[in-house]
């Protein structure tokens, strides 16, 4: 469970955040002595324990489905960096 | 200057009995701002004008009418910032009320001005804010705690008679207690969280700072209960919270956790925490030894979960509905990684790249879902505690407020400062922090908070403990010296 296979650069990637090689270098370190402390919960002995992922867990819960106002068209992109003839604008994703 | 000391619900009794208004509260705290604020930095956002527009049509005879609130920058108030103390949002106004804003207004209270805080509530100083460091206003060279520093700072320096703050780790308890004031983290499911920007939602929750449990209580009144728009709010009856407060503590039982009681914390603390349980016992309580075995193990697993929740919960800054976008980007991989890398301060990408690494495949098992199991481990242990004892008695944090710049190098001896009050989110129980007497150091005083936990949906008792403590020792009627 201790991670000298942790390479920040490539999780950041998949997390879409790009670093500079000072920060690489700065989480590397920070992160390995995180990983350390985290690697105490080997020591636990969870043999036949559920997992908990909520501490007071409710299930299914359902609302009436029944119509109501949500937001505006234009409060939802007010916000919007960039929009055009009523919607979001994205960078091109196809060539 | 005697108009700000007050504590809400004087306040409240002073509009009842027309010996003060709204518009005069609003307008003594707006002074009160304009002369301490640049040295203490708690706020972020201030729109008198608007609040004193509230204030001329304030109606109280509500349950909170014409009282000011401070609110958190991470809690949307429709057409105000909503920062979460990130680069990333500052161009973002709020579109709509997060439900606690919705219950706020409906029972007659004013929003006035916006707390800062760690960003995205990731930390315990409130220095990862992008904006500004904010002071501990009992020595401006401390950090106030965090990530809700400024809530529990703008109290303290009375430029607000009570603030919302949200709490995942201890968010609410540690800076209430190293700013000397009263701050309350509910049961998780007690408050909605809609319209609170996520952090880690199976920890988060919001709750109340003030200067007195009453007047946490008084909040709470209007702050819990179930809304449909958050399906983790539950549907339990909430009851009148300030009741309870003012009765004898005859026949209740109160644990002290050995394990909150540990090599490494500051002595000075330890003899205030002590000193406040011989209180409670000569106030008739009855004080038991307890465990909780599985305490040391609480900041590996939440450094794990909360991690791993905000990676997923943070996707959501991709520099197209709101927030920052980079300059004109060659394709979206370039948009989504500078938007981000631009957006994000360094604790955010931290916490973010180690929660992709922890749900990441192949590592799933060995760090997630083993975290998780020992998150039943962790909340069973105050199950069982909560069979022998009405509530828990510790400290709120193993030290006092220490200096800017102290630990901003060392993330994990910031995280580790959260041993007291992690646990409790962990297992969606209640906590509140009280002050319970100062430290004295080079001529200054530092507020010490005590803890006090209660199980889930135990607020009744666990408010009716404190205000026994609260109301029959000196500690909240002491203000900073600004």
């Amino acid at each position: 469970m201790s991670s000298p296979d942790l390479d920040v650069r490539y999780v950041a990637n998949l997390a879409r955040i790009a670093l500079t090689d000072e920060e690489v270098a700065t989480f590397q370190g920070q992160l390995g002595r995180i990983l350390e402390h985290v690697a105490q919960l080997e020591k636990v002995d969870v043999t036949g324990v559920d997992p908990t992922a909520y501490a007071n867990p409710v299930f299914n819960v359902f609302r009436a489905d029944e119509p109501h106002e949500s937001l505006p068209k234009a409060a939802a992109l007010a916000n919007a960096p960039r929009q055009a003839n009523g919607l979001f604008s994205v960078t091109k994703v196809v060539e | 200057m005697s108009l700000l000391t007050l504590s809400l619900s004087e306040l409240q009794a002073r509009f009842r009995a027309d010996e003060t208004t709204p518009a005069e509260a609003i307008a003594a705290l707006d002074a009160r701002i304009s002369d301490v604020e640049p040295r203490v930095q708690a706020l972020l956002y201030r729109d008198t004008e608007a609040a004193l527009a509230l204030a001329q049509a304030a109606d109280v005879s509500k349950p909170l009418g014409g009282l000011p609130i401070c609110i958190k920058d991470v809690i949307n108030r429709q057409g105000d910032p909503c920062t979460c103390g990130s680069r990333i949002l500052e161009p973002y106004r709020a579109p709509y009320h997060a439900t606690v804003v919705q219950r706020l207004l409906d029972a007659g209270a004013i929003p006035f001005t916006r707390a800062n805080m760690d960003e995205f509530a990731m930390g315990s100083s409130t220095e990862n804010s992008a904006y500004q460091v904010t002071k501990n206003p009992w020595d401006l060279d401390r950090i106030p705690g965090g990530s809700s520093g400024g809530s529990a700072a703008a109290v303290s320096a009375l430029e607000a008679y009570a603030a919302l703050g949200t709490d995942t780790g201890g968010s609410i308890r540690q800076p209430a207690a190293l700013c000397g004031v009263v701050g309350l983290k509910p049961s998780y499911g007690r408050v909605s969280r809609f319209g609170l920007t996520a952090y880690a939602s199976s920890l988060d929750q919001i709750g109340p700072f003030a200067r007195t449990v009453r007047d946490c209580a008084l909040l709470l009144n209007v702050l819990a209960g179930r809304d449909s728009h958050d399906s983790t709010s539950l549907d339990q009856p909430v009851p009148d919270y300030t009741a309870p407060l003012g009765r004898d503590l005859k026949g209740i039982r109160l644990g002290i956790p050995k394990e909150y009681f540990v090599d490494g914390m500051d002595p000075r603390v330890k003899e205030r925490v002590e000193a406040a349980i011989k209180h409670y016992e000569s106030l008739g309580a009855e004080i038991v030894e307890v465990s909780l075995p599985h305490t040391e193990f609480a900041i590996a697993v939440y450094y794990i979960i909360a991690t791993a929740e905000a990676s997923s919960n943070l996707a959501r800054f991709d520099g197209v509905r709101y927030g920052h976008r980079a300059e004109a980007p060659k394709d979206l991989m370039d948009h989504y990684l500078r938007t981000r890398e631009e957006g994000f301060g360094s604790e955010v990408k931290r916490r973010i790249i180690l929660g992709t690494y922890v749900l990441s495949s192949g590592y799933y098992d060995a760090y997630y879902l083993r975290a998780q199991k020992v998150r039943t481990l962790i909340r069973q242990d105050f199950l069982a505690a909560f069979g022998k004892v009405d509530a828990l008695v510790c400290p709120t944090s193993p030290d006092v407020a220490f200096k800017i710049g102290e630990r901003t190098d060392d993330p994990l001896k910031m995280y580790l400062a959260d041993i007291f009050t992690i646990a409790a989110n962990l297992a969606g129980i209640c906590g509140i922090s009280v002050p319970c007497g100062f430290v004295e150091e080079s001529g200054k005083k530092l507020p010490v908070g005590l803890q006090l936990l209660g199980p889930a949906f135990g607020e009744e008792k666990l408010l009716q403990i404190a205000d026994a403590y609260e109301t029959s020792t000196p500690w909240s009627k002491e203000f900073a010296p600004l």
